[in-house]
């Protein structure tokens, strides 16, 4: 008797629920508005294969409104030139997004864009056109980059200047650094107690500029040990290092007049994988204990495992990065640490020859210029912010300060400049 | 000759490279060069493994310290290799049902994916763990107060230690916001262990970085300079012909 009842309660319950929900059952959704402003440009400074477009987005495009009018925006393309040509969909931004790259074009071609609103229920707005076709152009030389350049040419230009007056004779000071001085102790003291001399060439391939440079250290770390008769072993973590280093250690040798004292199984390939490499490095430091510990070239989280290891076995360690991240864990860690340039300046600075030290006074030069910039900058942008003051924010872009700034974030900082 | 060539080669393709970041039309082609250094590490990499297994065999053969290690490494090196290069225990390709071994070997559920997730993984994340006993080590001995300057990275370090925790918040969080003996600027919650801290990074850490990173930008470019114009030949060997 009562069968029927519950099933009509359900109904009436889910009638009820509706009609107060506000949906209404038989109105379907309706299209959003369109998007307005819609406009196409070439993208500068590239290869003529993209073309940005931008909108303002459309007036239901709102960012709170529950559930949302529109859902997304479909963009179309078609070859301008072309009668037959149809509207293809080239992308879909979400709701919210007002810009879209169009990077498949081609050189040359011209182009007609269309956006729709995409609603609820697949309802789709006036579609809008760009009224006149837009043209990707290659640009032979990217503007984008021109301080960039600028840059490039002073201070790689600085640096061959002070190389070439090095080479003609011109004495150029460089002032001590301790790290580097203390090689020479380390390998001494590693003669003395009759133990080993350990080299760590970082944990990257040798298309790393760190590792390179490594390298060049290695060179100078490797007479010395030539001269002192100390062992030194070099684990690589890549092949190609391993075959570089082999070299390098090997001329070195040669150079220090002991060739026959050269042993190429001393420089050895472990592992590619970071932390397999790092058991075997600490596992030879805890049998063998090496006096002294070497690390130069670029490292990641097995900075500090390396360099506690070698403190725990009592070695000297001088350690040598460009690494940020790491250089705190070298300094807490290890005796010596040369900090980023000083890295970089090493191999010079062992080597003392003239040529390779006027590269270190380009340098300098570059430090004298990013220096200069620092202090325009700040200098601009502190009398700005005073001159901004009680101003409303369009009296500000006008003034003179406020477009040096803008000019100077926009393109001698950031990605086109230093 | 023997450093002469590389030396071209390396000075061309340096000095080409350098000059397509400036033209956009040539912009791919350091992808180009990146792909012809990977095809010479994959080689290298034959002479990687090859050097392994002679150390390794070396070792065992004269029952150096630790041998042992060096039969584990090659019964692991030998496994792994048969493993991958077999495609054990991998299913089959959905579009190619028929044949056993046109799965991927890295799939979930072959042999090779079972030694990755089940041996290689827990023993690198090992290693890694370790890291935070070596932190704290090298902590006790960097916070020191030796001396007038180990003191205050001691303070600065403490600052900045409590004030990334939530024992910041617990400590300072009662400080009112409220100015200090009247005066407009300063309140009393600017002494928040984490606004403090906020403060150290920002205003000291951050600058200091951004200077050692210039600096380490103008090493590279040099560097980069010296071994393109062969002023640098350490890692080609010594002026000598060897």
């Amino acid at each position: 008797m009562y069968k029927w009842i519950n099933p009509a309660i359900k109904r009436l319950m889910i009638l009820l629920l509706i009609s107060t929900s506000g949906v209404s059952l038989v109105s379907a959704a309706e299209p959003p508005a369109p998007p307005t402003d819609f406009r196409a440009e070439d993208v500068p400074g590239d290869a003529g294969t993209a073309i940005d477009l931008f909108w303002t987005l459309s007036p239901d495009d709102e960012e709170n409104t529950k559930p949302r009018k529109v859902l997304r925006y479909v963009i179309s393309r078609k070859v301008a030139d072309n009668k037959d040509a149809k509207f293809e969909n080239i992308g879909e931004p979400t709701y919210r997004v007002n810009t879209f790259r169009d990077s498949n074009c081609k050189t040359g071609v011209p182009y007609l864009y269309r956006i729709e609103a995409i609603g609820q229920e697949s309802t789709t707005s006036t579609p809008v056109e760009i009224s006149e076709p837009v043209i990707a152009t290659l640009q032979w030389f990217n503007l984008q980059r021109s301080w960039f350049a600028v840059f490039v040419i002073l201070i790689c230009g600085s640096v061959i200047v002070f190389i070439e007056m090095a080479r003609r004779g011109k004495t150029l000071k460089i002032r001590k650094i301790a790290g580097l001085e203390a090689i020479k102790d380390a390998v001494g003291r590693a003669t003395e107690m009759g133990r080993s001399c350990l080299y760590v060439p970082g944990i990257q391939d040798i298309n790393d500029i760190q590792t390179v440079a490594g390298i060049t250290i290695l060179a100078q770390v490797a007479k010395t040990t030539a001269d002192y008769r100390a062992k030194l072993e070099v684990p690589t973590s890549r092949s190609l290092v391993m075959t570089t280093a082999r070299d390098t250690v090997e001329a070195a040798y040669l150079a220090a007049g002991r060739p026959d004292e050269y042993i190429e199984d001393d420089i050895y390939y472990i592992t590619d994988e970071q932390f397999g490499y790092v058991a075997s490095v600490t596992g030879k430091m805890v049998r063998d204990k090496p006096a002294a510990c070497f690390y130069m070239g670029a490292f990641y989280a097995e900075s500090l495992i390396l360099a506690e290891t070698g403190n725990s076995v009592g070695a000297i360690q001088v350690a040598g990065t460009a690494m940020p991240t790491q250089l705190p864990f070298f300094v807490a860690a290890c005796d010596f640490t040369l900090i980023g340039e000083e890295f970089f300046a090493a191999s010079a600075y062992l080597s003392g020859e003239p040529q390779q030290l006027g590269s270190l006074k380009g340098q300098d030069f570059g430090k004298l210029i990013g220096g200069l910039l620092l202090l325009a900058g700040c200098l601009i942008m502190t009398l700005s912010a005073f001159e901004g003051r009680g101003e409303s924010q369009e009296e500000q872009s006008q003034s003179f300060l406020h477009s040096a700034q803008t000019y100077i974030k926009e393109n001698i900082l950031g990605k086109g400049g230093f | 000759m023997k450093r002469t060539i590389p030396l071209l080669i390396s000075a061309v393709t340096g000095f080409v490279l350098i000059a397509t970041a400036f033209i956009p039309k040539f912009v791919d082609w350091g992808n180009d060069a990146m792909a012809w250094f990977n095809l010479l590490a994959a080689f290298a990499f034959i002479l990687g493994g090859g050097n392994l297994l002679k150390m390794q065999l070396q070792k065992i053969s004269a029952q150096q310290p630790g041998w042992g290690y060096s039969a584990v490494t090659l019964i692991a090196f030998f496994i792994t290799l048969f493993v991958g290069l077999a495609k054990v225990g991998v299913h089959p390709n959905i579009n190619f049902p028929e044949f056993a071994w046109s799965g991927d070997y890295l799939s979930e559920g072959s042999a090779f994916w079972w030694l990755f997730e089940y041996i290689f993984y827990p023993l690198s994340a090992t290693m890694f763990a370790l890291l935070a006993f070596y932190i704290s080590s090298a902590a006790f001995r960097a916070f020191r107060a030796k001396n007038t300057e180990a003191t205050i990275l001691l303070m600065i370090a403490v600052i900045v230690l409590l004030g990334r925790t939530y024992a910041g918040v617990w400590l300072t969080g009662w400080l009112p916001n409220e100015p200090i003996l009247g005066s407009s600027g300063i309140t009393y919650s600017d002494f928040h262990l984490p606004h403090l801290s906020e403060i150290i990074m920002d205003d000291f850490t951050t600058p200091g970085m951004r200077a050692i990173t210039i600096g380490i930008a103008l090493g590279v470019a040099s560097t980069s300079l010296k071994v393109l114009l062969g002023v640098d030949r350490s890692y080609l060997g010594s002026d000598q012909e060897a």
